[in-house]
């Protein structure tokens, strides 16, 4: 049977650094030390009952607050207390109490378990305090750029209130201005239209240039003699062409592909090209591979068809046109200007606007994702709802919920993505650290030195 | 764990069918993808049959009677086909009928590594004369006749016919032939086309069909696997229960479709007496039940009673399977004990598991990375929740290849595990047996060189799709390609493994995405037999194979723990099962009831369901309560759809993760129970979760229940399972006997419907009064690091303040318990006030420092002084009554588990 000792002496220094020596029964916190008086009958912390004290710590549980075995793991809701000297002290679950593993810093929760436990507390109070001056540093520089942000974002809404207001007021007059400044804007965005169909010209060139390229090479392909014709035997044997898809290509729908001629010569094969080029498969490529790589769980999408080059149009991007909004009120419509500003405006950007320059701004992840520009919830805690912010209704995942991003905010110098991951199914978490969250640095610098207990 | 979606993602990469197969695919199951008896050609050919005159006649001058055997030849007068009958009488009350062809044109399948020795025997003639013969069947008055014309048997007892074999004459042997002796060409003998898929069928014809009747048998059960209720339906005018191992996407409940598994094993029950007919045969099997009193109302049956002009009740069942030969182990109890044990002597008993694996596992398709293992493992200890294994799905292996991980997810696999090895936990990492074609991957070069793979019908590599795109599939009915699947376990072999490693094989159906009814194709070659012969007992191999790996990596030394997801009669030798891919709703929490039931009564104990749900996402109350139930069955693993949002159990609120650690909490403290009961059905068969009729069996009121069950004898478990109940009605059985609520220890008297109200924290539980349950009260975080803790000793006193019950303790983890007799195996009973714990095993040394911290005697009086009894000496011990409940709890006794004691009440 296990008889474990009754009391432990506990050694630990105080501020002046004079070693004292406090009893008190194992895994009771100084806080707590009056209520276990050595000799003295010792009432359950909840009233409940009262027992000698040779009960306490004695590897059975009394009380129902399993305040009697505060160094046992015999009550199921007890607490054990490590002082933890170096570092900081700490509650454990006293199931946790000679489980054969190592929990509190100072082993002193591993005391009959033969786990072998070093005391770590030095290092990781040397640790900590080398984490939190680090910390202190950021919250104090980070803490001026928050206040650089209030200030800018300060400007900023009066600017935009004061423009909202001008127009407003103004609106009658504007209208009035508006047919002069759309002529302005034809005249403006005239260069740009021209550009844009030289592109769509140069692309279309190179697009027939390789159609070309490509019917060529089938010419010479499907010319097995090499007498300069075509025929129909010849083109009879690319199966992968047979227009009912029943499996076999007669002659008779060979003759419909060549528009009813016997042979084609490398001019009149251009006709039959655009019958067949769809489905031609080359001879010197292979067959379009199976797609062994892609496992199927992955595939979300239909795959793209890869012979037909798309169109680079997508790319010119619509984002600019957006983005222009606040910088150039004649480009646009003045009243989608007024109604975006006054939408900005009515945004949550924090108690002192801190998060508005996040608002414009697009931050490029490591994976090419991009955060929408459209402003989400403040979902925090209750203490401060400003520390993460949801993203929700994206669009919907098969079988699975509408995406949704949740960012989580932590106080740093620049703005800048930490992490991004993908922890269920289409969420996704994203951590930033930005000034904006900085709190005040408190008076006092941090000390966790000397501070254990007393 | 995943199903036919993998099928539609893949069919849409392939051709035009994604579009209508991706909105086809609402959560139900496909029925259209599998056969119907009528779909598959030798069932609708063999059900075409109806009772009556029998074309086969015993000839019964070619009997021989050896010491273990009698033959007997049996002929078609339709065909003049001759049959060769053999019938054996097995030691402890079973009966083995072979049917095979007298002269078959090749040989028949007969189905090998299933028997684990071939069964002893002893028979002898009675009596014979030219209508038939009668054989004696050992002591009890049993005999077995043999009737010529037409053939048919007939077992009785004294007066009374127990079972009768051809009596309504469905024999049907499709005899080898050649196609050209085939006179016309019916559908479906020399080909069949489902779907897009054609089998060939070299060999034509091969079924096999035999009727049973049961006299005064209203009650069948067993042949899972099937969504369905515990006590079997007739199937008159529906389909037959079906049993072909098939991976069903989005399975559906109540019906006889086929699931993962198949154990032929059907037991019939009534209040005299519990008999088992075993089928062995591994090919396609469908089961039709019919009975005369099914249709009758409790009226009518009734009123048949009190005119006295009732026909018997009786139970018919018609086996029919597609291959292979007539092989029936008649099992005739007659206590349903009798029947396990007389089952458990043919196929082996459950394997006895690694203590840690009775505890709660962690599963979802996928953790994404080491990272994500790390917090929810850190998760577990922050919200103070126990558990023993995490599990990964295929995600963690490197493109799908097996016994390889993800170089960059899963790139310290070994720091990964040690860390998991420092909190005393455990991993699983799954197997599957679908092996990626790829000339990169070790695994399949060494197969291939090797020869190992299943052949396709012109003798190529068979080659199908499933998780890493175009696989193979290794011949497991192959020794020699099992020993080398069991090297690949080896530490140097499987990279990245570690002690605390596990596996699970799953998908070894085996699962065919691109394959008919998406399985292998029946025509495909294992050696000189075709698919279609083993088909059912492929799953069966390939855990047979991992769980050998698993020793032999230890040199002999560790249990292994494998799951699995197809099984067959045997399966039970090598691991557990669980049920497949189910879904978050409240059907399907029911369900896991009868589908373990089921499992149980046919010699799975180790089963367990999907907490949560595989397929969507529960409602927080829907999970709390399959936790509540899971805690309560005997595999307890949580798992969800790679697509369904995250369910740890901390992620529903406060209240709900209080509700969730204080059911695994209470599974945790039953630890000690479970892994006794464990034991025993090792030992003795005895299923560890299991119907009341089990220890009931006179009780009428328990044939149907299945929304209750036992534990072992001792506990009663009636979880919730309705949405937003607020009370359930268990049945307590037993005239005279009493219960107790394990939470309140108020008793009730059993033998009745208790009502019990209840909130969404209860999770209704009664000890059996008469018995006594060793718990370990002080839960951790892990089953390991209980190990030295004491134990609180639950004394149920019966009303005659009577109660017994047994103490096993072992390492938890080694084979020492069997090959060095290193436990402890201890009788606890309490009778005349005095408890006494006493050695069941003289010869047996285990040391264990847990002792005995507590002592409640519920249903007991108060006594004026309580003393130890302890070698030679009296100490006395602190006690407490509360007379409000009548429970007397012994303080701080103090004695060794493992020492010889008495307490006694004065």
């Amino acid at each position: 049977m296990t008889c474990l000792h009754l009391l432990l002496t506990l050694v630990f220094a105080v501020s002046l650094g004079t070693p004292v020596e406090i009893q008190r029964p194992r895994g009771v916190p100084l806080t707590k030390k009056q209520f276990y008086e050595e000799g003295k009958p010792f009432t359950c912390l909840d009233g409940s009952r009262t027992i000698p004290f040779d009960r306490v710590n004695d590897d059975y549980c009394d009380c129902k607050d399993g305040s009697d075995e505060p160094g046992t793991a015999a009550c199921p809701n007890g607490s054990f207390h490590c002082t933890n000297a170096g570092y900081r002290p700490m509650f454990i679950p006293s199931s946790r109490i000679n489980d054969g593993i190592c929990d509190c810093c100072d082993t002193t929760d591993e005391y009959n378990s033969g786990a072998k436990c070093e005391n770590t507390c030095k290092e990781l109070g040397r640790k900590e305090r080398e984490v939190l001056q680090k910390m202190a540093e950021i919250t104090k520089e980070g803490f001026l750029l928050k206040q650089q942000l209030i200030e800018e974002a300060k400007k900023g809404r009066e600017e935009k209130q004061g423009k909202v207001t001008d127009m407003q007021e103004n609106k009658k007059q504007l209208e009035e201005k508006v047919e002069a400044l759309r002529t302005v804007k034809e005249a403006a965005e005239q260069p740009e239209k021209e550009a844009k169909e030289r592109h769509l010209k140069a692309w279309e060139a190179i697009r027939l240039e390789k159609d070309k390229a490509k019917m060529a090479e089938a010419f010479l392909e499907l010319d097995d003699n090499s007498d300069g014709f075509v025929s129909v035997s010849e083109l009879q044997s690319h199966a992968e062409l047979d227009p009912d898809a029943d499996g076999t290509l007669t002659e008779t729908e060979v003759q419909g592909l060549m528009g009813g001629a016997a042979q084609v010569d490398t001019s009149t094969f251009e006709s039959v090209w655009t019958n067949i080029k769809d489905k031609y498969h080359s001879e010197s490529q292979p067959e379009e591979p199976a797609p062994v790589e892609t496992p199927p769980d992955e595939v979300k999408e239909p795959a793209v068809d890869n012979d037909s080059e798309p169109y680079p149009e997508d790319d010119i991007s619509e984002e600019d046109d957006e983005d222009e909004d606040d910088k150039d009120d004649y480009h646009e419509d003045d009243d989608k200007v007024r109604v975006n500003i006054e939408k900005e405006l009515s945004f949550d950007f924090g108690p002192d606007a801190e998060f508005t320059y996040m608002y414009s701004q697009c931050y490029e992840l490591s994976t090419n994702a991009h955060v929408p520009r459209i402003w989400g919830s403040w979902s925090g805690p209750e203490n401060n709802k400003y520390l993460v912010m949801k993203y929700e209704h994206g669009t919907g995942c098969w079988q699975g919920p509408n995406r949704s991003t949740t960012v989580k905010l932590t106080c740093g110098k620049e703005t800048v993505v930490t992490s991004t991951s993908e922890p269920s199914r289409c969420e996704y978490l994203m951590e930033f650290t930005t000034p904006a969250v900085c709190q005040e640095p408190a008076n006092t610098e941090p000390s966790p030195h000397g501070h254990e207990e007393l | 764990s995943f199903g036919l979606w993998g099928i539609t993602l893949l069919m849409g990469l392939l051709s035009v069918f994604f579009v209508c197969l991706f909105f086809s695919s609402a959560f139900a199951v496909d029925r259209g993808n599998f056969k119907t008896c009528d779909q598959s050609a030798f069932c609708k050919r063999q059900r075409a049959f109806k009772p009556g005159q029998s074309p086969y006649r015993a000839l019964l001058e070619t009997l021989e009677l050896s010491d273990s055997r009698l033959t007997l030849q049996l002929i078609n007068d339709n065909n003049k086909v001759h049959l060769l009958l053999e019938l054996y009488r097995l030691q402890g009350n079973m009966t083995r009928v072979k049917i095979n062809e007298l002269k078959p044109l090749k040989p028949r399948f007969e189905v090998p590594d299933v028997l684990i020795a071939e069964p002893p025997t002893d028979l002898s003639v009675l009596s014979k004369d030219d209508n038939g013969v009668v054989l004696s069947l050992g002591a009890e008055s049993q005999r077995l006749i043999v009737s010529a014309r037409p053939f048919r048997l007939d077992i009785m007892e004294g007066p009374e016919v127990l079972l009768s074999l051809n009596s309504r004459g469905l024999l049907a042997f499709e005899h080898l032939r050649l196609r050209k002796d085939t006179n016309k060409e019916e559908d479906g003998l020399w080909e069949e086309t489902f779907k897009s898929h054609t089998d060939t069928k070299p060999n034509g014809p091969t079924s096999i069909s035999l009727d049973f009747s049961l006299p005064g048998v209203e009650h069948v059960y067993g042949i899972p696997e099937h969504a369905d209720d515990l006590k079997l339906k007739t199937t008159d005018g529906g389909d037959p229960y079906r049993l072909y191992n098939l991976d069903v996407f989005q399975y559906e409940l109540y019906n006889p479709m086929a699931l993962y598994g198949s154990i032929p094993l059907m037991l019939a029950h009534n209040t005299q007496r519990t008999m088992g007919i075993f089928w062995l045969n591994a090919a396609e099997t469908w089961v039709d039940i019919s009975s005369n009193t099914a249709g009758k109302t409790v009226f009518g049956k009734m009123l048949d009673f009190v005119q006295g002009s009732s026909e018997k009740p009786q139970t018919d069942v018609r086996w029919i399977s597609e291959s292979g030969i007539i092989d029936v182990f008649i099992m005739l109890g007659p206590k349903p004990s009798d029947v396990f044990s007389q089952y458990a002597s043919l196929t082996g008993t459950q394997s006895f598991p690694p203590l840690a694996s009775l505890g709660y596992h962690q599963c979802r398709w996928n953790y994404n990375d080491q990272e994500d293992v790390k917090s929810v493992d850190q998760g577990f200890d922050q919200h103070d929740i126990p558990y023993d294994f995490i599990w990964l799905d295929i995600e963690h292996a490197d493109g799908k290849r097996y016994f390889t991980w993800d170089p960059h997810k899963f790139s310290q696999p070994k720091e990964m595990l040690q860390g998991l090895m420092d909190k005393k936990r455990k991993m699983v990492a799954i197997v599957d047996p679908h092996i990626k074609v790829d000339s990169g991957y070790k695994i399949h070069n060494e197969i291939t060189s090797k020869d190992f793979y299943v052949k396709n019908k012109d003798g190529g590599n068979y080659e199908g799709w499933c998780w890493p795109g175009n696989s193979g599939y290794p011949d497991f009915t192959n020794p020699e390609m099992r020993a080398w699947w069991a090297s690949m376990f080896a530490y140097d072999q499987y990279e990245g493994s570690m002690e605390n490693l596990f596996t699970w094989n799953d998908m070894n159906e085996p699962s065919v995405f691109n394959g008919p009814e998406v399985t292998m194709h029946k025509d495909a070659l294992h050696g000189k037999w075709e698919h279609r012969d083993i088909h059912n007992m492929y799953g069966l191999y390939v855990q047979m194979a991992t769980a050998e790996g698993q020793i032999q990596r230890s040199g002999g030394a560790e249990r292994p723990f494998v799951l699995t997801r197809a099984f067959f009669a045997g399966s039970q030798r090598f691991g557990a099962v669980w049920t497949g891919d189910n879904a978050a709703e409240w059907d399907h929490l029911k369900i896991s009831i009868p589908m373990c039931l089921s499992l149980g009564l046919v010699g799975v104990s180790f089963c367990g369901a999907d907490v949560g749900g595989f397929f969507k996402n529960p409602s927080t109350e829907l999970l709390v309560r399959w936790y509540q139930t899971g805690a309560y069955q005997p595999f307890f693993r949580a798992h969800a759809h790679l697509d369904t949002t995250r369910r740890e159990p901390w992620l529903f609120g406060p209240e709900n993760t209080a509700l969730i650690r204080e059911a695994v909490r209470q599974r945790y403290a039953l630890l000690p129970y479970w892994y006794q009961l464990f034991f025993q059905a090792y030992r003795t068969g005895m299923p560890v979760m299991r119907p009341l009729w089990v220890d009931y069996p006179k009780d009428t009121a328990t044939f149907t229940i299945d929304d209750e069950f036992l534990i072992g004898s001792d506990l009663l478990v009636h979880p919730v399972t309705e949405e937003g109940s607020r009370g359930v009605t268990a049945y307590l059985p037993g005239a005279g006997e009493v219960w107790y609520d394990v939470h309140t220890f108020q008793k009730h008297n059993g033998a009745q419907n208790l009502y019990i109200p209840v909130t969404l924290s209860s999770i209704p539980v009664f000890q059996r009064g008469g018995s006594i349950i060793p718990r370990k009260d002080r839960v951790r975080r892990s089953s390991a690091c209980m190990e030295n803790d004491p134990y609180t000793l639950y004394v149920a006193l019966s009303p005659k303040k009577f109660a017994e019950g047994k103490l096993y303790i072992d390492d938890g983890h080694s084979f020492n318990y069997d090959t060095k007799k290193e436990f402890i195996h201890r009788s606890l009973t309490f009778a005349n006030n005095a408890l006494t714990s006493s050695n069941l095993c003289p010869d047996c040394n285990f040391l264990t420092s847990s002792w005995i911290e507590k002592v409640l005697i519920l249903g007991a009086s108060k006594p004026s002084k309580v003393v130890l009894k302890m070698n030679g000496k009296e100490t006395p011990v602190d006690f407490e009554f509360d007379s409000s409940m009548s429970v007397l709890t012994l303080r701080k006794p103090g004695m060794n588990a493992g020492d010889d004691w008495t307490l006694l009440l004065q």
